[in-house]
């Protein structure tokens, strides 16, 4: 066993950052989807805006003060569209949750194709800062810092959010709307305005997420619909609208993807589709999920 | 509507809305629909007489995409199962026939009905978990399915060509004469594409194709009464890859070469935006709006420096907005005849 783990640590390392990296993406897909039925399916796209608002901004020269700026632009620009997002799909409350999926899904098919005219087509690296570009030796192999760094960030944003749907005010709000949004609203509470909020925090991470595996991933087209795919598919696994279902979702899927590559070169594709597959046909609402929702 | 009927219609399976089609059209008179569809047929018949090579081949495009369109419509229009992995099948098709072609024979029929076959197949060996779920589970899942099947095409780099495409497929061969010019190739495209269209029009037209839009309206009341709607979804789901595999492998000849992107997520994204623009529901809307959304993205797209999927998207939500029942909807003057449960 501590073989096995010597010589493929450095994969379950890979799988740990992936994971956290997915985590905070997949956390805003699942509580809008799980509060509002709004499949986001312009959330990769605002991943891929992050992505490249960093490679404009820390692409020149690595600095600090250039990639906490590309952050907090990040940030912004996420909780801005995330807004839009909300109003736009608002007109489509009264249609079927379809409609509002496809105008997420045309919404995407802009903004990709924008991002492509602004930035080109050629693949865009994204330096990480200063002090994390190196790499620490790890039982004798070098493993770079920042992926160790993003591990930790992970983690903590792992508990900030944890903390904020479990344990505030506004968490007990956010999973009341998830339970039963009718009785949410019988009770006075606006139906719209935590919709707006959760849609705002939820495109928020995603573009930060972008910033953040910026120096791993970069910015390239089509990064928008991989990295869509691997939310969703954390979604599914973990349970919709479930922050816990969301962060064992994203690590089991990370390490599909790292130690799946790694060990099983020519199979990865299909343990990620056994795995879901898996997971619906044991537990159609995935594993945190509480409402049948698999199951129409 | 009240939240509480939204809730309602989640539970039904989210496909009661009167955004994908309705049930049979009213009674007419059988020669409003004969003649038109005979005009038609005789026109796209007679166009290669007509054209250069070069818009003859745009046509066959459109043809091979309205085939796909319509075999998408056989799940989102008809069955009510919106699907974002569509292109895997007519991918999986593409491969199958151009593989055929290289390495035994390109005689049709072979790389048809092998292309259908394996499109069909792969439906069936991917679909079984897809049909577990309804409505907005089912676009996640496809979309999952459909990119792992586009990944295997690129990665399987021995039968696929990998990233760089199955390149030299032979052109089609009819009773020893290669299909080489544009009108011939546009006739076998259009003959076959005919067919495959009356099939489907066929299916749905029969009690199968009935019980599917039984399931589209209520599933939970389908089943209530004795149907087993999981398995009908499948028959569906199967039956859909089939036709789209035919449609893949009709690709393989205009084309004579398949690439990784003809199975992505863009290509998964845009004949759903084709089912959407045209109407779904209608069988014959989609072909209309995958000729508009090909033409945007091959025809007009040069023009604005390869961004038509821009106007595309654009197009999109406005559709989304503005037709709910896209441009089939146009056509029917008085509202739906919504069946409300």
């Amino acid at each position: 066993m501590t073989g096995w783990l010597a010589a493929n640590l450095l994969s379950v390392l890979n799988g740990l950052a992936i994971g956290a990296l997915l985590f905070v993406l997949a956390v805003g897909l699942s509580l809008v989807f799980g509060m509002m039925d709004v499949l986001n399916l312009a959330h990769g796209a605002l991943f891929l805006v992050g992505a490249y608002v960093a490679a404009a901004l820390v692409g020149g020269g690595a600095s600090w003060g250039a990639f906490l700026g590309a952050l907090g632009l990040a940030a912004v620009i996420g909780l801005l569209a995330g807004g839009g997002l909300s109003a736009m799909t608002e007109p489509l409350r009264r249609r079927s949750h379809l409609d509002q999926a496809l105008l997420t899904l045309g919404v995407a098919l802009i903004v990709a194709e924008v991002l492509q005219i602004v930035f080109g087509d050629d693949p865009l690296a994204v330096p990480a800062p200063p002090g994390l570009d190196g790499s620490v030796s790890l039982l004798g192999a070098a493993y770079p810092t920042y992926r160790l760094a993003l591990i930790g960030v992970g983690a903590v944003l792992a508990v900030a959010v944890h903390v904020l749907v479990e344990r505030t005010t506004l968490g007990a709000l956010i999973r009341a709307t998830v339970a039963d949004r009718e009785m949410v609203a019988a009770v006075g509470v606006d139906n719209r305005r935590v919709k707006i909020a959760v849609f705002a925090a939820g495109s928020m991470l995603a573009t930060v997420a972008g910033v953040l595996g910026g120096p791993i991933y970069g910015a390239s087209v089509g990064l928008d619909s991989t990295v869509l795919i691997l939310a969703l598919v954390v979604v599914v696994i973990g349970g919709l609208g479930s922050v816990r279902g969301a962060l064992v979702g994203a690590l089991v899927i990370g390490q599909i993807e790292s130690l799946g590559r790694a060990l099983l070169p020519d199979l990865a594709s299909f343990v990620l589709f056994g795995a879901l597959a898996l997971v619906l046909v044991l537990r159609p609402q995935g594993l945190f999920g509480s409402r049948a929702g698999a199951a129409a | 509507m009240t939240e509480v009927s939204a809730r309602t219609e989640e539970v039904h399976g989210a496909m009661d809305d009167p955004g994908t089609g309705s049930g049979p059209p009213p009674a007419r008179p059988r020669w409003v629909v004969a003649v038109p569809v005979a005009a038609v047929v005789v026109v796209l018949a007679a166009v290669p007489l007509f054209l250069a090579p070069f818009a003859t081949t745009t046509l066959t495009r459109l043809l091979v995409f309205g085939l796909l369109a319509v075999s998408l419509d056989l799940l989102v229009g008809v069955t009510g199962l919106p699907s974002l992995g569509h292109a895997a099948y007519f991918g999986a098709g593409a491969y199958a026939a151009g593989w055929v072609s290289i390495h035994l024979t390109a005689a049709i029929p072979v790389p048809l009905l092998v292309g259908a076959a394996v499109g069909g197949l792969a439906a069936a060996a991917t679909g079984w978990v897809a049909v577990r779920s309804a409505g907005v589970y089912f676009l996640m899942l496809t979309l999952a399915i459909g990119e792992v099947l586009a990944q295997v095409a690129q990665s399987w780099d021995g039968v696929t060509g990998g990233a760089n495409g199955l390149a030299g497929i032979p052109a089609a061969r009819l009773g020893g004469e290669s299909l080489t010019g544009a009108g011939f190739l546009y006739w076998y495209v259009l003959g076959v594409g005919l067919l495959a269209f009356t099939a489907v029009w066929l299916l749905a037209r029969s009690p199968f194709g009935a019980a599917l839009r039984g399931i589209r309206d209520n599933e939970p009341r389908m089943r209530a009464i004795g149907y087993p709607t999981t398995l009908y979804k499948y028959g569906a789901f199967v039956a859909a890859g089939t036709v789209a595999g035919a449609a893949g492998s009709l690709l393989a000849a205009q084309q004579r070469l398949v690439t990784p992107d003809d199975l992505g997520f863009t290509t998964a994204a845009i004949i759903l935006l084709a089912v959407v623009i045209g109407g779904a529901g209608s069988l014959w809307g989609p072909v209309v709006g995958a000729a508009i959304v090909v033409l945007v993205r091959d025809a007009l797209g040069p023009g604005l420096g390869g961004h038509g999927e821009l106007v595309l998207g654009i197009v999109f939500v406005l559709v989304v907005y503005l037709l709910p029942r896209g441009a089939a909807g146009l056509t029917t003057l008085r509202p739906s005849r919504r069946r409300r449960t």
